[in-house]
């Protein structure tokens, strides 16, 4: 992309591509997302290492790597809960260092563990998000049960979310990261511990909505498999930086026809990780995600 | 499914007014979470008011009829119900902390904090979730102590200002237990230091005793207690003894407005782990 390909909004400072890509029937504006020589240290440790990424508006993007490298804390400081430099990430040319709140209401995030409040039934698991997104007073009650419905819960959703299966959890947390309509759609791992069907659930319900609304989603997961078939393209992140990037296919076919993503991951992140990557805390909160999921 | 994203539109920074209006209806949507989860599972206000009736009842009923604490015309029993319903409220508030760790290990703090809420509209709306909880808890314990002869005032303007120096009182000590949770960052530690403190914020206050019968020590620790002005205010209000309302509800509301700005501030620490 060439500066001349590129236009500033006078308000946000955003910089937009001025030819859109309007298959969907919408403009895409560029990029959803930019990190630019992003850092996070933990002491001497260093999580984050320089990592520059962008990611196209309306496209899946893949964040791949094994357990501790730099996926999470990544995804934190996109998110706001860890503190970026400033100019070191925007969200559709908004600076997440300087303007926190306003990237807040353009993104949607549904964490790794499933969230979704126990006690309450689905609606009001929904409507609490609704309320603290200022969804307007007169559209929340139609807005909730329009997301509800959208996640093949309406159903379900005056019953507590205690009684509810891990895939209906985890699209109860869709529900409720999708009520205020974001721009930028960030799932941490959404799949995790989830059965072969209630996946193939939860991301028949991103791709329908993605390909309706035009949204942008930012997917971490482990399941190289999933990455292969879902995502636009990909970065496969080791030790903080990000080792490649691309479509799935290009990847695979880096290394040979007869490659899979599995085979790309292991090229580029060696086969000693198991040993090596992941703490004391990765495998707690696995182990919690299990336990709420069975 | 009808949303569309025809233009990126970033919406601009709140102003303070906007602010103001953001923490009073995320404290809204919160205690609202809070109302329904009371609704759906009662059991924990059940159990969480058989140590207040054993105090009225064990505690109470012996010390009334021993006469060991003088507490000149008011009965023992009357003078002790309104420190029992602050030691309800307490014991809550400062357990609350535990409540916003395990929301930290499931993620739920997580997506509250990537909302875009105010770090101090989330710390008050939990502060006062917790106070709409004590509150409850409140209206069963004062049952109790009806039932076991207490002479509450029926003036409805006194029942506001119970709940009124209930939600401040809980939304300190609310918020000094999500302090100690932004500080010791695990439900362990927190159990352990929450314990320590408790007992002796409810001991050090003229929650069970007069305090004059304090030694010296004691009443300098009585003075910087937040719970003895809850206590004093609760019990002008409910069993009309002389309270100091203006001072009481004064140094609440402070303690509250700087607990909560302080629980703000550490909050963030729970989530970048």
């Amino acid at each position: 992309m060439t500066n001349d390909d590129l236009t500033q909004d006078s308000t946000s400072g955003a910089e937009y591509r001025t030819t859109p890509d309007t298959d969907i029937g919408v403009p895409r504006y560029l990029p959803a997302l930019r990190c630019t020589g992003l850092t996070q240290r933990f002491g001497d440790t260093v999580a984050v290492d320089n990592l520059d990424l962008e990611v196209t508006h309306g496209e899946v993007f893949g964040l791949l790597g094994p357990n501790g490298a730099g996926k999470t804390t990544t995804i934190r400081m996109i998110t706001t809960l860890l503190n970026a430099p400033p100019g070191s990430i925007q969200v559709f040319g908004v600076d997440v260092a300087r303007r926190r709140t306003a990237v807040r209401r353009l993104i949607g995030y549904v964490p790794q563990q499933l969230s979704a409040d126990a006690t309450l039934t689905g609606r009001e698991n929904v409507a609490l998000f609704a309320r603290l997104y200022d969804v307007p007073r007169r559209n929340r009650t139609d807005r909730v049960a329009e997301v509800l419905a959208d996640m093949d819960l309406a159903d379900v959703a005056d019953r507590p979310a205690k009684t509810y299966s891990g895939g209906m959890v985890r699209r109860l947390e869709l529900a409720q990261a999708l009520v205020s309509a974001p721009r930028l759609l960030i799932l941490d791992e959404p799949t995790v511990g989830l059965d072969p069907v209630a996946r193939e659930g939860v991301w028949a319900r991103i791709e329908q909505i993605t390909a309706a609304t035009g949204m942008t989603v930012l997917v971490t997961t482990h399941l190289m498999q999933e990455a292969d078939e879902r995502c636009d393209r990909v970065a496969l992140m080791h030790r903080g930086q990000i080792r490649a990037l691309g479509a799935p296919a290009e990847l695979r076919g880096s290394l040979g026809p007869d490659a899979t993503l599995d085979d790309v991951f292991r090229a580029y992140t060696g086969d000693r990780l198991a040993e090596n990557a992941g703490t004391m805390r990765d495998v707690r909160s696995a182990r919690r995600t299990a336990g709420r999921v069975s | 499914m009808t949303t569309q994203l025809h233009t990126v539109d970033v919406p601009p920074d709140p102003g303070p007014l906007k602010q103001m209006s953001a923490v009073i209806s995320r404290t809204g949507a919160m205690c609202l979470v809070e109302l329904q989860k009371l609704r759906h599972d009662r059991t924990d206000l059940i159990t969480r008011a058989i140590q207040p009736t054993l105090w009225l009842v064990v505690f109470g009923q012996v010390f009334t009829r021993i006469h060991a604490i003088p507490t000149g015309d008011t009965p023992y029993l009357d003078f002790l119900a309104p420190g029992i319903l602050a030691q309800s409220a307490l014991f809550i508030a400062i357990f609350y902390g535990i409540e916003i760790i395990w929301e930290r290990d499931a993620g739920v703090l997580s997506k509250l904090m990537v909302t875009p809420t105010p770090r101090v509209a989330l710390v008050a709306a939990k502060a006062f979730a917790s106070a709409t909880r004590a509150v409850a808890q409140a209206l069963a314990v004062m049952i109790i102590a009806v039932l076991l002869g207490v002479h509450l005032s029926l003036d409805p303007l006194h029942f506001l200002g119970v709940v009124v120096a209930l939600l401040l009182g809980s939304a300190c000590f609310c918020c000094l237990s999500i302090m100690i949770g932004g500080l010791v960052l695990s439900r362990d530690r927190l159990m352990g230091v929450g314990q320590a403190i408790m007992n002796p914020l409810f001991f050090a206050s003229n929650a069970l005793y007069p305090v004059q019968l304090m030694p010296g020590w004691l009443q300098v620790i009585n003075h910087v207690n937040p719970l003895s002005y809850e206590v004093d205010a609760l019990r002008g209000l409910l069993v009309n003894t002389p309270a100091r309302l203006a001072l009481d509800f004064g140094v609440l509301a402070v303690a509250a407005a700087v607990m909560i700005s302080l629980a703000a501030a550490l909050l963030p620490r729970l989530t970048r782990g």
